[in-house]
Formats: C-alpha cells, structure tokens, sequence
C-alpha cells in the first residue's frame, strides 16, 4: 500500500507559549459575533475591549519573559516559532500599539460619527502578523504573518470611505506593498534553492556546517538580495520608501500611527532575524547594503522632511529617518566577530518601543488638530495651538523634543543606543552621518514647535476639543516618553537580554 | 530528435525568472490598477514555479508545501485588492493611477 496506516505526526503545540496569539485571536472572534449578532453597543465600548484585548495580551506577554530567561530561548511549534527575549519585546511593542491605537481610533470614529468594530479587528487581526513576524523561525512563516500584517494595513488605510485620499492611499499601498512582497517570496525561494530549507535556523546551519547541501552561491547572493528589498519596502528605507509620505498622509490619522509603530516593528525584527539568524555567515554580503540603506534612509530622510508644508507627510519623511537609525542599529549588530555586536540588536528593539510610544503620541496629537473630517494637516492648521489647547501643545512638544533625539526624553536614549553601538564596532562613518542628519532632523521638529507656540490663532482654526481616551492615550504616552528618558536603566538592563536570538 | 532537448528543472527556473521579470515591468509601465494587480499575481505564480521546480531539484517536498501557503496568501491577495480597487471605482467611472494623485509632494 502506498500511503499505509503510517501516522502523520504533527509538530507538539506549546499552548502556553501561544497564548498571546490566543488572546488576541479571542478578541478577534468576540468582536466579529458582535458586530455581526448583537445589537449595537454603546459608543466607546468596541474601542475600550479591543485596547483590553491588547493590554491583557501585552500582561501574558510579560509574564512569560522570566520564563524564557530560566528555560533559556527555544525555538517551538517544530521549529516554525522562536521563543526568545527578542520576539517578546517585539510583541510588547506591538501590542502596545494596538493598546494606544485603539484609544485614538474610538475617539476618531465617534468625531467623525462613525462606530463599529471592524477597524479594531482589523488592528488586532494586524497585531497577530506582526507577532507571527517577530517570533518567526521559519522563512515561511514569516512571509504568512508578512501578508497577515500587511493585508490588514492595506484595508485600514483604505478604510475612510469619505476621503478620496484614504482610498488612493489604500491602492497604492496595496500595489506596492504587493510588488514588495513577490520580491521578498521570490527571494526565499532562492534561498530555498541555495540551501534546501527554508527554516531560518536551518539556513544557518546549512550554510555554516554541512557539505552534503547544494551550496549554489549565485542563488543565495540573488535571494539575500531580493529579500532585503522586500524587507526595505516593508521599514520604508531609501530608496525603497516612495509610498510613504502618500500613504502616511492618506490614511485615516489612528492608523498612520499604526503603520508607523506596529508595521515598522514587525518589519525590523523580521529583517533583524533573517539577516542575523539566518545569514550571519554571509554577513560581508549584505552588511554594506544595510550600510548604504542606513545612509540614505538618514540623510534624504532628514532632508526631504524639512521641505514639507504637511505634518502627516514631515512625520512620514521623520519615520524614514527614524528608520535609517535604526539600520544603523542592525548595521553595528553586524560584526559577528566583535564582543559588542549584540548590541546593535538590543538597540534597535529597544528603538522600536521606544518609538511606538513616541510616533503613536504624536500621531495622536496630529488627528486631534486635524479636527472634524481628518483633513486639517497643514502645518498652519497648527498655529496657536499653544494658546488654544496648552496642555495638548505641550505634550506634543515633548514628542517632538524627543523624536529630535534631546536628552531627558526617550528618544535621547534610543538614538545613543544605536549610536553608541556603531561607535563600539568602529562604524564611525555612519555614526557621524546620523548625528549629523539627526541636527538636520531637529529643524523639522522646531519648525512645528513654533507653529505652535509662537504664532497666533487665525481665524478659520476651530477651536480643539481633547475627547477623554485620546487624551489618556497622549498623557500616557508623554509621561512614558520622560520617564524612560530620566530613568532609563532598568529598561536598558532588560533589553539587554534580547539580543540573545534562537539558534545564535 | 526531441529525446535530446528533454526540459530540465533549470527551464522551469528559468521561465519562472522570465515571467517574474514580464510581471515587474508589467507593475511598473501598466497605469491600470487591475493590469497592475495582475502582473503581482503573476509575479507569486512565478515564484510559486520556482518553488516547484527546486523542490523537484533538490528533491525535498518542502518546496511543494509552501506553493499552497503562496496560494492560499495570493487569493486573501485578490479578495483584499478588488475590494479596495471596487470601493474606488465607485467613486469615479474610470480609473488610472495618474488620476490618482491628490497625494503628492
């Protein structure tokens, strides 16, 4: 008999360590019946159970870091997932930025007198790819939670169906983003080719050990290459990142800062894992892309942001300069052979919560500005803020200060981080190009702060209201922001662990 | 004669290199967003020949299991883009993506 009674063993499943994505896939469930079966509930309480959902994920997430340090990291679920320090950080970012999101987007439905469940889905739906990115330990995987992520985003950009410009940004993130996803498939499948398996783990050890595998080098140079540009589209890094600004000022403003935390987070540890996992024996082949990307990415980042009249648009080019930061984080964990390398990684991840917070706080005081309709982004939209609504006003100084990288905030210690790691491999080119660019960059945000404080209300600027969950979500974030800022240790202590990726 | 010239895995290679390159420049010079639409899908459906004719190379079935995950991820694909090109094609009776351009800068 050709297939006989023989038992198709399955991979053993760590319920436990899944429970993240059980909790979420709950809410998921529990919000579509709803929406569907129930009665319309009373306004705020889709936005208040999804923030729940992310925050009761984001406690299991927590509770399950101790554990990894006893039991040390592990890949599980048949080498398809990664338990580590790493993938957990990434998870509390991300949901951290479901958590935020979800205050604002309650707030801006019910402004523009809309309501329903399906936004917060949608985010929790997206909350799920990310996670599958981070802990992923399989190529495969990781382009499933990709798609996962990313057709989520697509529906939520698109989602303002009376702005002509949600829907134009929603098809060209779409186009683009699938156009970036075939490159990063086509670019496992070479890899595949080169290596005969498409674990990330494997990969390693095929290419470090074993002799018995087709080792084809032109498959696996192209491959690498491919997948660095689908990651580059993905973190919106030079010369990859033309869908940016449209996309980031076309979409709905709670989920432009969905996009910018949770997208980016997920993206960069995705890259972090493929480039470091996977392909640490290669490094001399990609790092000096990552080193050109995390050049441009800074520079035209920086400059191309001080030329814009729309903030939403400024804020995007910023976010391509942040990401650029970032690689220059993943560029100093690059040196395999240096002690300090592992720096890089903590750097970045902590980068990502870091600027999750920081963006999402931003992001939230740009979609109060923008008033009735999410349209008034300009940056004379933000005149006299400061007279108007000081407290807001101040709130998004202390973003600004610290997204321009001013000590005392968070931001300050992001950027030292990735800084100081460069300088601790010798990368000293780029560590200067970025504190150069991030001077540049600090124009940009001084340009807004005036805006807001030195220059009068004019007439057609409505007067502001902060609604009550958008408000916490901002103090919440701005007390976040100075608190890392003055006491930064324990945070640092902690990330430090995460550099110690499955199968490293 | 044609015992000869028996097409090898490396043709499949190559024709999915081929249709994956038709599909790239199909996303870059096309101004229609469903031809657009189309040249990705045609884009994974290359990769998802180049899986399989590695699989058969390298004989390992992995390669054969991930063309359904590529599958499965290219219909999500379709459902989510028509519903956006859809909701745009309400809006306006004929679309090009050089009609779409209030975002700009």
């Amino acid at each position: 008999m050709l297939f006989a009674a023989e038992k198709l063993a399955g991979p053993s499943v760590p319920w436990f360590y899944l429970n993240p994505l059980f909790i979420l896939l709950g809410g998921i469930v529990v919000l579509m019946l709803v929406g569907s079966l129930a009665p319309q509930w009373p306004r705020h309480w889709y936005g208040v159970f999804s923030a729940a959902t992310a925050a009761i994920t984001l406690i299991s997430t927590v509770l399950l870091w101790d554990n990894v340090t006893n039991e040390k990291p592990r890949a599980i679920f048949g080498d398809a997932l990664a338990l580590d320090h790493f993938a957990l950080l990434g998870t509390i970012s991300i949901c951290a930025a479901v958590f935020l999101c979800s205050l604002l987007t309650s707030d801006y439905l019910q402004r523009d007198s809309d309501d329903g469940p399906e936004l917060y889905v949608l985010y929790l739906t997206a909350a799920i790819g990310g996670i599958i990115m981070v802990s992923s330990n399989d190529l495969i995987v990781l382009f499933l939670g990709l798609e996962t992520l990313s057709l989520s985003l697509y529906v939520l950009a698109a989602s303002n169906r009376r702005r002509s410009e949600s829907q134009e940004s929603g098809l060209k993130y779409f186009i683009l983003g699938g156009f970036s996803s075939a490159f990063f498939l086509y670019g496992i499948a070479l890899v595949y080719g080169a290596t005969k398996t498409t674990n990330i783990t494997g990969i390693f050890t095929a290419l470090s050990t074993s002799q018995s595998v087709p080792r084809n080098d032109v498959f696996l140079l192209v491959g690498t290459g491919l997948m660095l540009v689908g990651l580059a589209f993905k973190v919106a890094a030079v010369p990859f990142h033309m869908w940016t600004p449209d996309v980031y000022q076309g979409a709905p403003t709670p989920v432009t800062a969905f996009m910018a935390s949770a997208g980016k987070t997920a993206a960069f540890a995705a890259l972090l894992r493929v480039t470091l996992t996977a392909l640490p024996t290669r490094v001399d082949d990609w790092r000096p892309i990552i080193w050109v990307l995390a050049l441009l990415s800074i520079i035209v980042g920086s400059l191309l942001a001080v030329t814009q009249t729309n903030v939403k648009r400024m804020l995007a080019y910023s976010s391509i300069s942040h990401a650029g930061f970032m690689l220059v984080g993943i560029e100093a964990a690059a040196h395999p052979n240096s002690p300090d390398a592992g720096n890089g990684i903590s750097g970045v991840m902590t980068y990502l919560l870091l600027y999750t917070v920081l963006v999402i706080g931003t992001f939230a005081v740009v979609g109060l500005v923008a008033r009735k309709g999410d349209t008034a982004t300009e940056l004379s939209d933000f005149k006299g803020l400061g007279k108007q609504q000081p407290a807001l006003a101040l709130a998004l100084t202390v973003f600004l200060l610290a997204q321009a990288g001013v000590p005392l905030t968070s931001g300050f210690v992001a950027k030292f981080g990735v800084i100081k790691a460069a300088v601790e491999v010798n990368s000293y080119a780029i560590a200067i190009a970025a504190m150069v660019a991030s001077v540049i960059g600090a124009f940009l945000y001084l340009r807004i702060m005036v805006s807001v404080w030195l220059e009068e209300v004019t007439a057609e600027n409505t007067p502001i209201q902060v609604p009550f969950l958008t408000g916490l979500a901002v103090a919440m974030a701005a007390i976040f922001t100075i608190a890392i800022g003055v006491v930064p240790g324990w945070l640092l202590d902690a990330t430090q662990q995460v550099a110690a990726l499955t199968g490293r | 004669m044609f015992a000869a010239i028996a097409p090898t895995s490396t043709w499949y290679l190559i024709l999915g290199a081929v249709l994956f390159g038709i599909g790239m420049v199909g996303v870059l010079v096309r101004r229609n967003p469903l031809i657009m639409f189309m040249s990705i899908e045609l884009m994974l459906n290359a990769v998802n020949l180049t899986f399989v004719a590695l699989s058969t190379q390298l004989t390992d079935i992995n390669g054969q299991t991930a063309v359904f995950f590529v599958l499965v991820v290219a219909a999500a694909e379709v459902v989510v883009g028509l519903g956006i090109i859809v909701a745009i094609m309400r809006r306006r009776s004929e679309v090009s993506v050089d009609d779409l351009s209030a975002l700009k800068g």
